[in-house]
């Protein structure tokens, strides 16, 4: 099994993870902070798998991105209810601080940056998409070495822009930080920021300027991404340099 | 391990889904066609689209788009499994068969016991040729009786039904026989050297 390859395949084991705290982020957006006892660690931008066991034996599996960096003891999850969902209602309407269910992580070698990738750093997240990117802006933010970052981030409306408060708070400390919001449905009276989905100029505008080299992370809805990491293409980066995650209307 | 903790209160809401029989343990159904990729979609132009077979830096056989259309042509009917949990059920396709693209090729056998694919976006994954002879694996070219659309994998995308999707490479354009096998791209992310639904080999060490 482990023919071409260096070191022993070790196995991603089911664990037992406990509810330490729930953090109502949105109206339609819950971050659940985990207890896992034999954590071994994780990368910014990762994920793992949970299971959930019903009383009749029936047993469901969904991925969720870790939004805590590495720094943190707890595992944060942010979860957003999918109305017509299986686990998301559960998770919002049901889970309780000391609740437990299975976990197993991390997972992805890929969709993943820690200040070691190198800089300039651009995250561009579609709603609940800004999960795994926000794990690499609480890296960034706990370390001292960090260079020049930017989130272009989409939200329908001011209520819905998860950890809100946070990259304000973020962004008052770290000059080299720049967020950038967009909201696309509504927008409160006195908004200076955009007003639409993004686009192109919006990139242009925003984003670090590919001779720059940027590291660049896009998640979000599929055509979010697909637009996104089109216009980035097609504004010169380089197609290698942009990583996708892309979360489909599955994740319910 | 010990009986994993029970839910209070979490239930299936799967009405009418498949028969156990068409579900890989830890699979649920859906109706949709999500999307699974690790960079931007690459828009490519049948005009310079091409197709190689290769075994250690020799073409074995190179197929331009109008020659690759002349092959045999075989539709495919099949449920496909994404590692990321869904699974869609009846999918149609249509192309030609891993083992016709050897007969095309003159090749009477394979030459080597492993397959890297290559795609056009710089994507691998590693294939033992076990998992693509026999009616097993095909190099398909339509969905739905329709062109694959790029976002999907088009013009052309490996499909190897019976292994987790991610197997099944988008924008393919290079098949390389290989004597040991090697992990492709998500095969050195952590993900499983071979890929089996129904064994539940998600992830390197499953």
């Amino acid at each position: 099994m482990t023919d071409g390859r260096t070191g022993s395949a070790r196995r991603l084991e089911w664990q037992v993870a406990e509810v330490r705290d729930i953090v109502v982020e949105t109206p339609r957006v819950k971050t659940f902070l985990m207890d896992v006892a034999s954590w071994r660690g994780h990368l910014p931008g990762q994920h793992v798998d949970i299971r959930l066991t019903a009383e009749d034996g029936y047993q469901a599996q969904r991925s969720y991105s870790i939004a805590s960096p590495p720094e943190d003891e707890l595992i944060a999850l942010t979860v957003v209810r999918v109305d017509n969902g299986e686990v998301s209602p559960y998770l919002h309407g049901e889970l309780r601080g000391g609740d437990q269910f299975e976990l197993r992580g991390p997972i992805g070698g890929y969709f993943i940056w820690t200040t070691a990738v190198g800089v300039p750093l651009q995250l561009i997240g579609g709603g609940s998409g800004v999960a795994p990117l926000m794990a690499m802006l609480r890296h960034r933010d706990r370390r001292d070495d960090h260079g020049p970052a930017m989130l272009l981030y989409s939200s329908r409306s001011v209520e819905e822009i998860i950890y809100r408060e946070e990259l304000d708070a973020m962004t008052r400390r770290d000059r080299d930080l720049r967020v950038i919001n967009t909201l696309t449905s509504r927008q409160p009276e006195g908004w200076s920021g955009y007003g639409r989905r993004i686009d192109k100029a919006m990139l242009a505008e925003s984003c670090f300027p590919p001779e720059a080299s940027p590291k660049s992370f896009v998640c979000g809805p599929t055509p979010f991404v697909e637009s996104a990491s089109r216009f980035l293409v097609e504004l010169g980066h380089d197609p290698l340099s942009i990583k996708t995650e892309r979360f489909g209307p599955t994740g319910a | 391990m010990d009986d994993p903790p029970i839910s209070r209160g979490f239930r299936s809401n799967r009405q009418g889904q498949a028969p156990s029989n068409r579900l890989p343990p830890g699979q649920y159904v859906t109706s949709d066609f999500p999307v699974l990729s690790a960079g931007p979609t690459p828009h490519l132009s049948l005009d310079d689209w091409s197709l190689a077979l290769e075994y250690e830096g020799t073409v074995l056989g190179i197929w331009s788009w109008g020659q690759f259309e002349d092959l045999p042509q075989t539709p495919i009917r099949a449920d496909i499994h994404c590692v990321t949990k869904w699974s869609k059920l009846d999918t149609t396709w249509q192309g030609v068969m891993f083992d016709d693209l050897l007969r095309a090729a003159g090749l009477r056998k394979p030459p080597a016991p492993y397959v890297m694919a290559h795609s056009k976006s710089g994507y691998t994954t590693n294939l033992a040729v076990d998992d693509l002879v026999g009616g097993k694996g095909a190099v398909v070219t339509r969905y739905a009786n329709s062109p694959i659309e790029p976002v999907h994998g088009g013009p052309a995308r490996l499909f190897v039904p019976h292994l987790y999707f991610w197997k099944s490479a988008k924008w393919l354009r290079r098949l390389s026989f290989m004597e040991s096998n090697k992990p492709g791209f998500w095969e050195s992310a952590g993900y499983h050297i071979r890929g089996d639904p129904w064994k539940e080999e998600r992830y390197d060490g499953d």
